[in-house]
């Protein structure tokens, strides 16, 4: 996969070509770079970043910058929500309580990504997997290991919180355990 | 509730469509489908649009369609259920005819995916299942999704990336016979096992591309069915369920339990026993996003018990005069998945082989009258089976 920088000036350059053509037919009718079909090249971009409300779970995430992991349960139905969540369906209510996770799991499994989408086009290839936790819940996250021929199904593996870089944000991986 | 059956279809070609508009690329499907069935835009009471979106630029579609199309001031809406929204469409505009309230109804699926460049397109696709646990957080991308029901796969029952390399060979054999089809080329086990991993252990020709195209269905009641044509294909069952949207909270990764759900909702719907489905079904049209899909779907329809898929695939007993003829149009691994349009298309694929008009090479031998379509939406978030028929329905 490119690297994000050389993506970034590949379109850059393709721009300014778009840019150049249109300064001399008044157009931004460029010919598509796979079938050389006549192309309107759309001249509003849209840029999307979106807000998330987390209000509601909020000691999750204070919890990940303590190095703490939490689900939410519903004592009346004895539930586990992961991820965590404010409200039960079962009872109706929203009477959850938070619980410490305790970290141990079995592999179910696992992929690695090789080819990523734009916006993780910084990392080198990562390992996705899912794990069942001691508790019963299962959970979704990268899994940090040195050498990928050590994973297996159904191996243990333990929660970890560390900051994701670069982006620097708290978050949970699984690791050998 | 009545009886409906399918009396027109349509379909345009897939592939990289920068020729076409979304609204044209739709038209050339719809004037398609209204003239095989032999009525103009004045017949349709009800259209639903299938269109997913956000890679291409028009963000109301399917008024865009009834406009260019001619269809008036008939009603119309979206429908999305990712890549299971042709068949999302398809049951719309069936109970629309079923319920009475529309004699004649459309449904339309369309897509412009190649509108965004293809790490756009890749972008949006990964965010197609829980953006902001799975996402946001673990770039998730389409192929990661179900390489982990692959990994779990081929952990429990020994399968080996060759048996899934055996359905994209498969698929792509079919795909060569389909003029329609985005990719026409035939290729070997060792093409699939020399292209690179995307999702290991998903290499390059286990997943289907990024397409462009739309397909069309006109569905008629009872009485305007006879009037229209000698052969109508009578939709006798639609099954649809869904799973959750995180992956995490499935109890295991070796089937789509939404699958299995749809599968006998429409196999009772339509009177079939469901462990003797191969034997009632001419062929059936699979969900065959990636290969490990196609794979899961011939044990959630019941076409063999669990664990046995891959033999299936190993030992080619889904091409024609196998067990059960599988995506006799190159399936959405070759023909290509044209998000939206994809349901509709397999519905079109279905019609055209009770039909038998079908080039001979990949026309099914039609026995019992029977096909099956599997549509799934993300990674088994949503499930449609639906099951046609030359036979009518014995009672409504």
């Amino acid at each position: 996969m490119e690297s994000k920088e050389k993506i970034e000036k590949m379109v850059a350059d393709w721009l300014k070509m778009v840019e150049e053509l249109m300064k001399e037919s008044g157009l931004p009718i460029v010919p598509d770079p796979k079938t050389s079909d006549p192309v309107w090249v759309d001249v509003r971009e849209l840029r999307l970043r979106y807000l998330i409300p987390v209000k509601r779970i909020r000691k999750f995430f204070e919890g990940l910058a303590e190095g703490k992991l939490y689900v939410t349960k519903c004592p009346a139905k004895n539930i586990y929500y992961f991820p965590p969540q404010a409200d039960c369906p079962a009872c109706m209510d929203e009477n959850i309580v938070w619980d410490e996770i305790s970290g141990n799991g079995k592999l179910l499994t696992y992929t690695v990504v090789n080819v990523k989408p734009y916006s993780f086009a910084h990392h080198s290839n990562y390992v996705i997997a899912i794990a069942r936790m001691s508790e019963g819940f299962n959970i979704l996250s990268w899994m940090s290991v040195d050498d990928l021929s050590k994973i297996h199904v159904g191996m243990d593996v333990k929660l970890v919180v560390k900051r994701r870089e670069p982006e620097g944000f708290f978050t949970y991986y699984l690791e050998p355990a | 509730m009545g009886t409906a059956a399918v009396v027109g279809v349509g379909h345009t070609q897939f592939g990289q469509r920068s020729d076409m508009t979304l609204a044209e690329l739709a038209w050339h499907a719809i004037k398609e489908a209204l003239q095989d069935a032999g009525i103009t835009q004045r017949d349709v009471d009800y259209v639903v649009t299938s269109n997913v979106g956000g890679w291409s630029s028009e963000p109301l579609p399917a008024i865009l369609v009834n406009e260019y199309s001619g269809l008036g001031d008939v009603g119309v809406m979206r429908v999305e259920a990712a890549c299971a929204s042709g068949s999302a469409a398809i049951r719309a505009a069936y109970n629309a005819v079923a319920s009475r309230e529309a004699e004649i109804a459309l449904a339309v699926g369309v897509e412009k995916m190649t509108e965004s460049p293809t790490l756009q397109a890749v972008e949006l696709l990964g965010r197609a299942g829980n953006f902001f646990w799975e996402f946001e957080q673990f770039g998730l991308t389409f192929p990661a999704y179900y390489a982990l029901y692959a990994t779990a796969y081929i952990n429990q029952y020994g399968a080996k990336e060759e048996d899934l390399a055996a359905v994209a060979v498969k698929n792509h054999f079919y795909g060569s016979l389909n003029s329609l089809a985005h990719f026409q080329k035939k290729i070997s086990i060792e093409d699939v096992m020399s292209s690179r991993y995307i999702a290991w252990p998903l290499k390059l020709y286990d997943c289907s591309p990024i397409t462009d195209g739309a397909a069309a269905v006109v569905i008629a009641s009872e009485d305007m069915a006879r009037k229209l044509t000698d052969t109508p294909v009578w939709i006798r069952g639609i099954g649809v369920a869904s799973d959750t949207s995180n992956l995490s909270r499935r109890q295991n990764f070796l089937g789509l339990a939404s699958t299995v759900k749809a599968a006998d909702e429409a196999y009772r719907k339509a009177g079939i026993d469901k462990t003797e489905a191969v034997r009632r079904l001419d062929l059936a049209e699979v969900h065959d996003c990636f290969t490990i899909a196609e794979i899961l779907a011939y044990e959630d329809l019941g076409f063999v018990g669990r664990g046995e898929g891959y033999a299936l695939a190993r030992e080619g007993e889904t091409y024609k005069g196998g067990l059960i003829p599988v995506n006799l149009d190159g399936g959405l691994k070759a023909k290509g998945h044209p998000i939206g349009a994809t349901g509709v298309s397999m519905a079109v694929e279905a019609v055209k082989q009770l039909r038998q008009q079908n080039a001979k090479a990949r026309q099914a031998d039609i026995k019992n009258g029977y096909a099956l379509t599997h549509n799934v939406g993300g990674t088994g978030h949503y499930a449609y089976v639906t099951i046609y028929s030359l036979n009518r329905p014995t009672q409504s």
